[in-house]
């Protein structure tokens, strides 16, 4: 084997390669071929039938745009707290925490470390009709008395902030963490305020870590289902809702695939101009 | 202090600075803590309820103190066989995509050819494309190929073999950027041929990021439910298992294994950080 490659070099990457390109042809791009043909047919399960059903795509844009519309908007706005609630974290720890640095950051990824699910219904003892939290809110009357947080939009947005902070903060905190303090330093000797310090130095340095923190955030969070379905009700109903129960309750797979296509095309498109207004190096890193 | 105390108004400026100063470190101090009170609360909810007694079906109120669930933590029909599904599911999928994303790896990272930037994009893809497409598209794939794959265990594996490649390369790629060829070509001149090579001096070298890569990919297979949920068929993994049983009622028997799996995922972190802290006094005391 040694001197088979040595014979053929300009081989060994695409021999390399092989195997896992293979892997990620047969089941990530067939697939979304099949998601392709699929989102195209007609009729009714299990007798569908390829008939260039266009009509597929504009009857899911125009049945569930209010779906649409409140997944990018839940999503949005789940970027945004985590974003708020991640970088003073992240900026306390890589400046502030000094020996403790790694502890913390074992904080930031511990939720991880429990079930997806389980930590999402852990929201449901949290935010219950009877527990602490609501009973707070009810006796200094931000809550009615019979007001609720559970099937709200409160409730799911909040989830899903939880649920994804640590791909804002991780992003966040490994470009800060490369800041070399020498450039603070300097500034500070050309008499740059700590606030002048941090918005001409800390903060265009971070902002490699904050465009991956926002993708990575902003991505599964508007296709996410899990939230709304366990924190929401109905009204607070997702794209993915819609999309999983097609597939897996009303079996009407054309509609589901023609939706998963433009929830994928809208990610893409935004990923697009996201990428014209920051810079497509600072993209793909 | 002296020339403050001369000049009282500046003196006054200067405590206020100070104050300011001393309360805006603080502030944020405070905030960061309550942000990871906040990350750790549900962690401890999980991990509290786990203890707990319900009154009814739903484990939602704190009723009572008791060890009973730890003990009969397979109690509860079903939940035994998806947690062996999910070990099996992750174990088999890690060391498969491990393997393929380190290739692939060393492959981009190592050579120029034709097409690597296509395939960079290739890795990119899955991990910038939402899980319910990936688990929908695989999923019209089973559907339509139902002669080959029948949606259970092994069409579960494909899945999260084919998810967790991405994150292999990313992850074993970082290392291999920052690595010195030298060593290679050394082993190289002194007559070792390259499959040699590789096994003597390049896969002790990357084997760290194998393993971070391999612990990643494992976390991620038993964690995952939107693509193991559209792949699985009838088939229960433990996340798929809670999905089902959450809309009856959640036995504290799922806290339970929550638990378990969190406490061995935090052991084992904390032993890797040992470990590398150790590793890393091992290498000062050889140099000094």
């Amino acid at each position: 084997m040694g001197t088979f490659l040595h014979r053929h070099r300009g081989a060994t990457p695409y021999l390399l390669l092989a195997p896992g390109v293979l892997w990620l042809a047969i089941f990530f791009l067939i697939p979304l071929a099949f998601l392709g043909y699929e989102s195209l047919q007609s009729g009714l399960f299990p007798n569908f039938e390829f008939t260039w059903e266009f009509s597929n795509f504009s009857d899911g844009i125009r049945d569930y745009r209010e779906q649409f519309v409140r997944s990018f908007l839940y999503a949005g706005i789940a970027t945004l707290a985590c974003l708020v609630l991640a970088y003073p974290l992240v900026y306390w720890i890589a400046f502030r925490a000094g020996p403790w640095r790694n502890l913390f950051l074992l904080f930031i990824v511990a939720p991880f470390f429990v079930t997806y699910l389980v930590r999402t219904l852990a929201w449901l003892n949290i935010l219950a009709d009877q527990g602490p939290v609501v009973g707070l809110l009810r006796d200094v009357h931000i809550l009615d008395s019979d007001g609720r947080l559970l099937a709200t939009t409160f409730a799911v947005v909040s989830g899903i902030t939880y649920n994804f902070f640590p791909f804002m903060a991780l992003p966040i905190y490994v470009s800060l963490e490369q800041i070399d303090p020498r450039l603070l330093e300097a500034a500070k000797d050309l008499y740059a305020s700590s606030t002048q310090a941090f918005l001409r130095v800390t903060l265009p340095l971070s902002a490699p870590g904050i465009v991956a923190g926002t993708l990575l955030t902003f991505i599964p969070a508007a296709g996410d289902f899990i939230n709304a379905a366990l924190l929401g009700t109905p009204n607070q109903a997702m794209i993915g809702n819609v999309i999983q129960s097609k597939f897996l309750e009303s079996l009407d797979y054309p509609g589901a695939a023609s939706l998963s296509f433009v929830l994928m095309g809208l990610i893409l498109a935004m990923l697009l101009i996201y990428a014209r207004i920051v810079g497509s190096e600072r993209l793909t890193g | 202090m002296t020339t403050l105390a001369a000049s009282p108004e500046r003196a006054r400026r200067g405590a206020g600075a100070r104050t300011w100063a001393i309360v805006k470190r603080h502030a944020l101090t405070v905030y960061a803590l309550l942000v990871v009170g906040y990350l750790m609360l549900p962690i401890a909810v999980v991990i509290l309820f786990s203890f707990n007694k319900p009154a009814g079906r739903f484990n939602y109120v704190w009723e009572e103190f008791t060890f009973d669930n730890w003990v009969n933590w397979n109690a509860v029909l079903g939940i035994q066989d998806a947690i062996i599904t999910s070990l099996q599911v992750g174990l088999l999928a890690t060391v498969v995509a491990t393997a393929l994303g380190t290739l692939m790896a060393m492959a981009i990272v190592r050579h120029h050819f034709v097409g690597r930037g296509a395939t960079n994009i290739l890795v990119f893809l899955p991990m910038s494309t939402p899980e319910i497409v990936l688990g929908a598209s695989l999923l019209t794939l089973f559907l339509n190929t139902t002669a080959v794959f029948q949606l259970g265990f092994w069409t579960i594996f494909i899945a999260h073999v084919m998810f967790i490649v991405s994150f292999v390369v990313v992850t074993v790629k970082a290392r291999l950027i920052g690595f010195d060829r030298h060593l290679e070509e050394a082993a190289m001149d002194l007559g070792a041929n390259e499959v040699t090579t590789f096994r003597k001096v390049t896969l002790p070298l990357i084997a760290p990021a194998m393993l971070a890569a391999a612990l990643l990919g494992f976390a991620l297979s038993i964690d995952d439910f939107v693509i193991t949920y559209l792949t699985a068929g009838g088939t229960q993994t433990f996340p798929v298992f809670v999905w089902g049983i959450a809309r009856v009622s959640v036995p504290p028997q799922v806290n339970v294994i929550a638990s378990a799996i969190f406490l061995v995922a935090i052991a084992l972190a904390l032993g890797n950080a040992l470990w590398q802290i150790r590793a890393g006094r091992r290498q000062r005391r050889a140099t000094a």
